[in-house]
């Protein structure tokens, strides 16, 4: 049973047949699922959502799949944790953390995204997938590929992390490596993609792979009880996780799922790649690129694809954005490992960092309730943190040793 | 002064699907009109209707993106190559 119309061009609305395409031919607009949300609210009733398994696929009438997924079946639905030691240190009345740092099977959000793609490229009938990526879509393609049986081509660039790397290779996928950066990577892949019929993640498949963002946004309004909480700071890269959590928070409230949505929405970057930022602040109608230099590479995407939209979503929602130095970045991790227990990637040291100074500014008032999201893992990103975390103390195995040690 | 320019996909209907053309232009604005006289309606696409151009097609100048360069000004010289992509996303 499949909700969804067909593929409609952002820009000019002109639509299109569901097929692995993914830019208007007219207007070069990035093209976006059309569902039908008549049936879908006919169909999907709280209740029905409650009586499912508590993954991401609860959801599925807003997925744009046609048949059974076949991949992620445990994918998503990850803690969203109320941060009590976070709230004191920060001096805010109610935090909340959407962790998916856990998300199951490779440690980040990409395993929604792609959850949806794999799971099209299979219907499409394709036999190999690729994708660009800065490290955790990597992760994710090479894994769930695995499962699906499908033949995989992943294009990093050189420089990334080594738990990314090997948490690519494990998969036994061919993995790229590019002398560059993520959107000379990027760009190659697009010509890599006219000549090779392959279902590219994040190019011919993108219209569906982007829509997995949204669960995560699903999550947070159905784990607080079905309501949005009024801010939620998210990490940008492309640009594209803001905007459809933005669109989840918008179709919840279409079909019915919430009375009111004035949640503001908030994008972080890291200074050394913020042409997301750079744009909210300044007020400008395009999105300049940068050259990124960051430890944050998950988010060094000096071009971002969706940055007009994140933008629009910032502005619309009434929020704001803001950018973190890479020590502001490692202090953020750290300050959430000690209060929460939780090791994020550089990402969540920029989400948690951002959030602190907006909290600081006044942007994001100290008593109302805020989402700061966690998209990755810290085991992956070990590089960033690992000269600013103490040693261990080595001593020899008596107990005098250990009582010389501690005094 | 030849130049090659790579069409993207979408665009090839327009140049009789051709992904590599050859002309002339001493800049990139001269170059999209160049193509138009030889693909009438493809300027249209790559330009709004302000002529400017669209902002989800990024153009490329031997590897370096033309906002690095001088946008729509930046210079060409024989054997440049031109590459038209429509903007991906990623992560």
């Amino acid at each position: 049973m499949s909700y969804v119309k067909g593929l409609k061009c952002r820009e000019c609305a002109r639509p299109y047949p569901k097929e692995p395409i993914y830019v208007c031919e007219y207007c070069f607009g990035p093209l976006e699922v059309d569902y039908d949300y008549e049936k879908i609210k006919h169909k999907l009733t709280k209740d029905v959502l409650e009586s499912r398994p508590k993954t991401m696929w609860r959801y599925r009438e807003l997925l744009p799949i046609d048949k059974e997924p076949v991949v992620g079946l445990e994918t998503g639905f990850t803690p969203l944790i109320r941060a009590r030691n976070l709230e004191k240190a920060l001096g805010v009345k109610e935090l909340y953390l959407k962790d998916d740092s856990v998300n199951h099977p490779t440690l980040s959000f990409k395993d929604r995204v792609v959850s949806v793609a794999i799971s099209k490229a299979k219907e499409f009938g394709f036999d190999t997938v690729a994708c660009a990526s800065t490290g955790n879509l990597a992760n994710s393609v090479a894994a769930q590929s695995a499962i699906a049986n499908l033949k995989r081509y992943i294009f990093i660039p050189a420089d990334l992390e080594l738990g990314k790397v090997i948490g690519s290779l494990i998969y036994n996928p061919v993995l790229v490596a590019v002398d560059g950066n993520y959107d000379q990577v990027n760009r190659l892949c697009s010509e890599v993609a006219t000549k090779y019929k392959w279902a590219f993640v994040n190019i011919n498949i993108r219209p569906y792979y982007a829509e997995g963002s949204k669960t995560y946004g699903y999550e947070i309004i159905e784990q607080l009880g079905w309501k949005a909480p009024k801010h939620i700071i998210v990490p940008c890269a492309g640009g594209s996780l803001i905007t459809k959590i933005w669109k989840a928070l918008k179709e919840f409230k279409n079909i019915g799922f919430i009375d009111k949505l004035d949640t503001k929405m908030y994008a972080s970057q890291a200074a050394g790649c913020n042409p997301i930022v750079a744009a909210v602040k300044e007020d400008l109608e395009i999105i300049r690129p940068v050259k990124p230099n960051t430890i944050a590479k998950s988010l060094a995407i000096g071009n971002p694809a969706d940055g007009v939209y994140a933008v629009g979503t910032v502005k619309e929602s009434g929020g704001w954005a803001e950018d973190v130095s890479d020590d502001e970045i490692v202090e953020a991790i750290k300050l959430l490992a000690s209060n929460e227990g939780i090791f994020t990637e550089t990402a969540g040291g920029v989400t948690l960092g951002a959030a602190k100074k907006l909290i600081e500014q006044g942007k994001i008032p100290r008593n109302e309730s805020i989402v700061v999201c966690i998209t990755g893992n810290g085991l992956k990103t070990q590089e960033a943190v690992k000269d600013r975390i103490g040693k261990p103390i080595r001593i020899k195995p008596a107990l005098a040793s250990f009582e010389q040690a501690i005094r | 002064m030849p130049i090659t320019v790579r069409i993207p996909t979408p665009l090839q209907k327009v140049t009789q699907n051709k992904a590599e053309v050859v002309l002339s232009g001493s800049n990139i604005r001269e170059m999209i009109d160049g193509l138009e006289r030889n693909f009438p309606g493809i300027k249209e696409r790559i330009c709004d209707e302000k002529g400017k151009i669209r902002r989800f097609i990024n153009i490329y100048v031997n590897e370096e993106d033309i906002r690095f360069l001088k946008q729509d000004q930046t210079s060409l010289k024989d054997g440049d190559e031109v590459s038209i992509i429509p903007a991906i996303a990623g992560g």
